[in-house]
């Protein structure tokens, strides 16, 4: 096969692997600093697939121009969850944590399936049949401005957690939770604004996936497990980990469907994820714990 | 004395109880009668479609061939039916519980699934239970060859559907003038998919194709993405594509085509999807071309008009296909065979669907009648071309109504 094809391939699995990295990116956030595993994540992410399709439809508009309205939208919804309901089990065992947000992921599913149905629901959008032409190299125009905008939006979080006081902040409540406190920082709000945070990138993410694929309500498990995948490839707790695992596994789905078969596509993104465990435990770009 | 009387009717005497079980004894001896009184009645038919999930648009199509059912069988002097539906949500556990359920409900015959996987799961149940199945839709050859004695299929094998559109794709080459030398195999792995691309590995040889498969891919119907395999089928070069997939995968196949710039000569599908409504409805301009290989009706048969005009009747705009052709036949053998047998006795059900003798029906092919197996083994495929959101029937010879569009026109010229 020419060169061109595999570059098209891989172009393709980069793009879609950024938006991944992103809907990972919201886990990985959650779970470095408030050290619960969320495992709604991706219910959370079809809620703002269903928003997205719902909006676009009512006002006529680009899913891209509604990233940040219904980013700030899940960005409220998952500040209310920590505050409401996760808080209280911030001290409580592991499994009664992994309890609530399965039992919260299938609420959503089913609130979903009731309101919606379980059919695909998608949204047209001016550019969705367009493509980028580089002499033999083909780039798909939806994946080419929503792997844009998932760059974009990871930078922003980064920018955040790096230059901002209250980015800084959550980065210290996150090394030293005792620390924090005789600092007097309120560790509570700032496990809100964390999870709000990472809640925002699985809105945006979501946004820019109804680009890619059709919204049903039966999405999320499949796109928690991914995340799953791609914040344990990544490194958990590393947000460039998560980007970088992102792209890997959309990457790696991607020509492996075009060197091998595609129907074994996500059967080579677990084989990553199984190397990584035995060679790598702590994941790419994750710290060995002591 | 009134006392008295009180307390002679609160006792339980030994000739109360005996009363009591002569009582339930003739209920229970009289039940049977209350099943042969219903059988004045309509029958019960369960029809069972997928019609939310994955496969939801095409489950809807085939239900529009029972919403225009009823007074065509009217008409035909054939019996009332009383529908009752069961959604298999495209899931196959679904499809299984439902038919159960259906039963549990009353019903007395069953139709379904259009997939062949939920077909499979109907079948047991039906066979289980000894209520009879009339498949419309469903093509995996191992359905019939169970030795099930309740389930009868109104619809071709993969194997008779992929001999007969090689013979049609053979008229279609010598009509249009062009011979593709090579194409590329896409097909969904599910049952049906998989079903015709084993069949296309048997059947080929045997017709000497002036084609050769340059490569076969397969992909999961559920598929989200279909870049890397529309990728991979474009840098074979092949002249044309063959497939075997479903709706949506038909529609996001199409979008990917378009994106990456690729028209091949034909698309030559050999399932459903390319000639469905809503593929039309949502793809416009870039609908037409694609050529299908599909069980048809015959234009030239009597009944045809009547299920088109009933169809434009109830929908608008929309044109009859396969889906409703066959859904409706399913419920013309039900009828056909409660109006034979006078009762709604399974069995007696079973046994005047094995005898069945429609000449007076839609499909492409002599009639409707079953073989030992409960198969139809004499319904045909025809060739159609998607010509200005419309089908139009290219082969066989004897239906044809057009001459073939060859090559398409290229995606990036349609406007």
């Amino acid at each position: 096969m020419p060169l061109e094809v595999y570059l098209n391939v891989a172009i393709g699995g980069v793009l879609t692997g950024l938006v991944y990295g992103l809907m990972a990116l919201g886990l990985s956030v959650i779970f470095g600093v408030v050290r619960v595993v969320n495992f709604a994540h991706g219910e959370m992410m079809t809620v703002a697939m269903f928003l997205a399709v719902v909006l676009c439809t009512a006002l006529h508009v680009d899913p891209l121009v509604l990233l940040v309205p219904i980013a700030a939208v899940l960005f409220v919804f998952g500040y209310a969850l920590q505050r409401g309901l996760i808080n209280v089990f911030i001290t409580r065992p592991e499994h009664s944590q992994f309890l609530l947000l399965v039992a919260l992921a299938i609420i959503i599913t089913n609130t979903l399936l009731i309101i919606f149905g379980p059919d695909a629901r998608t949204v047209e959008t001016a550019y969705g049949f367009d493509s980028f032409q580089f002499g033999g190299i083909i780039v798909d125009a939806a994946k080419a401005y929503a792997g844009a905008a998932a760059i974009l939006f990871a930078a922003a979080l980064f920018v955040f957690f790096r230059f901002t006081l209250i980015g800084k902040a959550i980065r210290a409540g996150a090394d030293n939770h005792t620390g924090a406190l005789v600092v007097g920082l309120d560790v509570k709000r700032l496990y809100a604004l964390t999870f709000g945070l990472g809640a925002a990138c699985v809105g945006a993410a979501g946004t820019m996936m109804t680009l890619l694929v059709d919204a049903t309500p039966l999405l999320g498990p499949s796109y928690t497990l991914l995340a799953f995948v791609i914040v344990i490839t990544g490194g958990l707790g590393s947000m460039p980990g998560a980007l970088i695992g992102g792209v890997l596994i959309g990457l790696t789905e991607a020509l492996a469907g075009l060197l091998f078969t595609p129907s074994a596509k996500s059967m080579f993104a677990f084989a990553i994820l199984v190397l990584v465990l035995l060679f790598r435990p702590q994941g790419i770009l994750g710290k060995r714990l002591a | 004395m009134t006392r008295k009387a009180q307390s002679n009717s609160a006792r339980l005497t030994r000739r109360a109880v005996t009363a009591g079980l002569g009582a339930a004894g003739f209920v229970a001896g009289v039940a049977p009668f209350n099943i042969a009184r219903a059988a004045g009645g309509p029958l019960k038919v369960g029809v069972l479609l997928p019609r939310s999930g994955l496969q939801a648009g095409i489950g809807q199509d085939c239900w529009r061939g029972v919403d225009i059912a009823p007074g065509i069988l009217k008409s035909l002097g054939l019996p009332e039916l009383t529908v009752m539906s069961g959604d298999t949500e495209s899931n196959v556990d679904t499809a299984r519980a439902r038919a159960e359920k259906l039963i549990g409900e009353g019903a007395q015959l069953l139709i379904g699934a259009f997939d062949s996987g939920q077909t499979t799961a109907i079948a047991q149940v039906a066979e289980q239970k000894g209520i009879p199945l009339v498949i419309n839709i469903a093509g995996a050859p191992q359905i019939t060859e169970q030795g099930y004695k309740f389930v009868f299929r109104n619809f071709p094998t993969g194997p008779m559907i992929v001999g007969d559109a090689f013979n049609n794709q053979k008229e279609v080459f010598a009509a249009a003038g062009h011979t593709p030398k090579t194409v590329v195999f896409l097909h969904i792995n599910d049952t049906y998919g998989t079903a015709i691309a084993g069949a296309v590995e048997h059947v080929m040889p045997k017709f000497n194709m002036p084609y050769t498969i340059a490569e076969k891919i397969a992909y999961d119907p559920a598929a989200r993405d279909l870049s890397v395999e529309v990728t991979k089928a474009k840098a074979t070069n092949a002249d044309a594509l063959l497939v075997v997939s479903r709706l949506n995968d038909a529609m996001l196949l199409t979008r990917e085509l378009v994106k990456q710039r690729w028209t091949p000569q034909a698309i030559l599908s050999m399932g459903p999807g390319w000639y469905d409504d809503q593929y039309f409805k949502t793809l416009g301009k870039l609908a037409n071309g694609p050529i299908s290989f599909v069980p048809w009706y015959d234009p030239h048969k009597k009944l045809t008009p009547v299920l088109e005009a009933a169809l434009a009747k109830s929908f608008a705009g929309v044109q009859l296909n396969t889906n409703h052709i066959f859904t409706f036949e399913a419920l013309l053998v039900a009828a056909d065979a409660y109006k034979r047998a006078g009762s709604t006795d399974p069995k007696a059900l079973a046994d005047a669907i094995r005898t069945t003798n429609i000449t007076d029906n839609v499909s492409i092919g002599p009639g409707i009648s079953f073989n030992a197996k409960g198969q139809n083994d004499k319904v045909k495929d025809g060739a159609i071309q998607n010509r200005g959101g419309k089908d139009v029937m290219l082969a066989p010879q004897s239906a044809a109504n057009a001459k073939p569009e060859w090559p398409m026109t290229p995606y990036q010229n349609r406007g």
